[in-house]
């Protein structure tokens, strides 16, 4: 199995995978049927033991409509609902699109282009939690690397970062994308590499200049990659934790909270984990939207990523 | 028209062409410095403030004046009062990685081996199951789960962890491996169903031996996820005799005195093994993303 071989389907779907048969002839019989149930059991078991029960307790604990009422009157929690779809719309889309644009400088081939995407991919493999850390103390206002370094270059004294509400926003946006844009880079680096060489010898040989190529070759045949990859993310994102957690710390006197540190926040620091679950279950009116859309895309291009 | 002029025309556009190249070229180098200065900005500055003394840490050097690896030293030998525990936290945090990873192998690759070789009719439900986990973000089933654990009597126990990152990680092993099996051609196992072999066997002398790099794949995903985890470990695990190496570090920000040079270089300790594990099997991990299609 070599590298190409298993990037080539990212883009075309499995359609060449084989069609469905069936080993076991004319359905399970018998022991072969006890067989498969034994061997389902015991992801059946963690799936009712660890996933239903704790929704299906979730669901209970956030049932009393008093909960909504409650939040919907607290300015805080309005607060939080913004800054958690600025969060996901901004963080998501622009980290797609530099993904994009990366993905295509990335597939040039340089002596250097090779060695400078073993280290751009370190963030990635880096823990969010130490990662998260480093960068909530290079923004530090008084002695973080950055403002020593604006001092240095330039002579000006940087803002206290993580002491106002845009600029601590923005900073768990930036690390969230700082954090996560070499994956997704790396997934449509994988979906460009894909896209077959003779289409674009093709268009070249009717004269189709670089954009032309650009817009009619690769951005139709990786848009349904980048929609999945853009839904994928937005659930990801719309349950990040750390990042809001570790580089802002939900700070200045919470007004940089996302949904998932505000349910936390209720339920471990105030103590009314039924006020913590329903402000997490707010967030299903965007997440079950999300999800369908995905599903679609995932079933239209048969299941890739 | 004269020669001449065709030729400096031609000189002309070989210049113009060789200039643009340049410009092409000078742009690129650019992108690839902020790339480069971009990704490890962070990174320097854990290992900046890790190897500056205490008193420096505050000084806003840009580059450490003397360096130290005091706090490295104090971290090794556990000589601060957060880290008492730090080594046997770390083996917990081994104990936690290596359980998710060889449960989620198991159970997963036994969910994907009836759903997609034994083709069970009920198997549909598995792998819808398996996607409804995939979509819902760990976070936001926290406090139920907290509260489930208390009831099953697993507080404060490594197990709790182990089982709720389980959870959340075989439904990305369910669809690695369906996808990949999609590969291994059915043959196999008929052949050997007519020599008499029963699905457990299948499953342990054809299944498992093909699926070897999917399972290299999935299992790396499974060990770091446990690993890099923050949210569980912390909720579940309190005591310093229970707790990973994630909530030990992250205890430095309970105060605002802490040491902050320990803190980092803990910090650093913490990210070698999966850094070193993510570009060890950095070949397969890749593969395992794009696994979706292969053809066999």
């Amino acid at each position: 199995m070599s590298g190409t071989q298993q990037t080539v389907a990212i883009g075309r779907g499995f359609a060449g995978s084989r069609p469905a048969r069936r080993a076991w002839l004319g359905g399970l019989h018998g022991a072969d049927y006890l067989w498969a149930i034994a061997f389902a059991l015991p992801y059946t078991a963690l799936f009712l033991f660890f996933v239903v029960y704790p929704i299906g307790f979730g669901l209970w604990m956030g049932s009393s409509p008093a909960l909504y009422t409650e939040l919907f009157s607290d300015p805080r929690y309005i607060a939080t609902v913004i800054n958690t779809l600025l969060y996901v719309v901004i963080g998501v889309n622009v980290k797609m699109f530099l993904a994009f644009m990366l993905s295509g400088f990335f597939i040039r081939k340089r002596w250097w282009s090779k060695a400078l995407l073993v280290v751009f991919i370190l963030p990635w493999a880096t823990p969010a939690l130490p990662a998260y850390m480093s960068i909530h103390w290079f923004l530090n206002g008084q002695w973080g690397m950055l403002n020593s370094a604006l001092w240095e270059v330039f002579g000006v004294d940087g803002p206290v970062y993580l002491n106002e509400h845009w600029t601590g926003l923005a900073a768990n946006i930036g690390a969230y994308i700082w954090k996560t844009l070499p994956f997704w880079t790396v997934i449509l680096l994988a979906g460009r590499m894909s896209v077959p060489q003779e289409l674009y010898e093709a268009a070249s040989v009717d004269g189709a200049s670089r954009l032309t190529r650009f817009a009619h070759v690769t951005v139709p045949l990786m848009a349904n990659l980048y929609l999945v990859c853009t839904l994928l993310d937005m659930v990801f994102a719309l349950g990040d934790f750390n990042s809001t957690f570790f580089v802002s710390g939900g700070g200045p006197a919470m007004s940089t909270e996302v949904l998932a540190t505000l349910g936390i926040r209720y339920a471990f620091t105030l103590a009314v984990p039924e006020l913590g679950v329903a402000t997490v279950m707010s967030a299903l009116p965007l997440l079950i939207p999300l999800v369908i859309m995905l599903m679609r895309r995932l079933r239209m291009s048969e299941g890739q990523l | 028209m004269s020669a001449t002029t065709g030729g400096s025309r031609r000189l002309h556009s070989k210049l113009h062409y060789r200039l643009q190249h340049y410009g092409v070229e000078a742009a690129c180098l650019t992108l690839g410095f902020i790339l480069f200065v971009w990704s490890l900005t962070p990174i320097y500055n854990m290992w900046l403030i890790a190897l500056s003394e205490h008193s420096a840490v505050f000084s806003g050097n840009l580059w450490p004046q003397e360096v130290s690896l005091e706090a490295f030293w104090v971290v090794f030998t556990q000589g601060f009062w957060y880290l008492e525990r730090f080594w046997h936290q770390f083996g917990n945090s081994f104990i936690v990685g290596l359980s998710v990873m060889f449960l989620t192998l198991f159970i997963g690759s036994l969910a994907s081996f009836t759903v997609g070789r034994m083709r069970l009719r009920q198997g549909w439900m598995l792998t819808n199951a398996a996607l409804m986990t995939y979509v819902i973000p760990a976070s936001f089933l926290a406090i139920p789960i907290y509260r489930i654990m208390n009831l099953y009597g697993l507080g404060n126990h490594l197990s709790s962890v182990i089982l709720a990152l389980t959870s959340f990680a075989t439904p990305y092993a369910i669809f690695i491996f369906s996808q990949y099996g999609k590969s291994i051609p059915m043959e196999l196992d008929e052949s050997a169903r007519i020599d008499g072999a029963n699905p457990m066997q299948i499953y342990v002398w054809i299944y498992l031996p093909l699926m070897a790099p999917a399972l290299v794949a999935v299992g790396t995903y499974a060990l770091l996820l446990a690993w890099n985890e923050y949210l569980y470990n912390f909720l579940l695990l309190s005591t310093p005799q229970s707790m990973t190496v994630a909530v030990a570090l992250a205890q430095f920000l309970n105060s605002d005195e802490s040491p902050w040079n320990y803190m980092m270089a803990t910090a650093i300790i913490y990210s070698v093994p999966p850094i070193v594990l993510y570009y060890g099997f950095r070949r397969y991990m890749a593969a395992g993303l794009t696994m979706g299609g292969v053809k066999g």
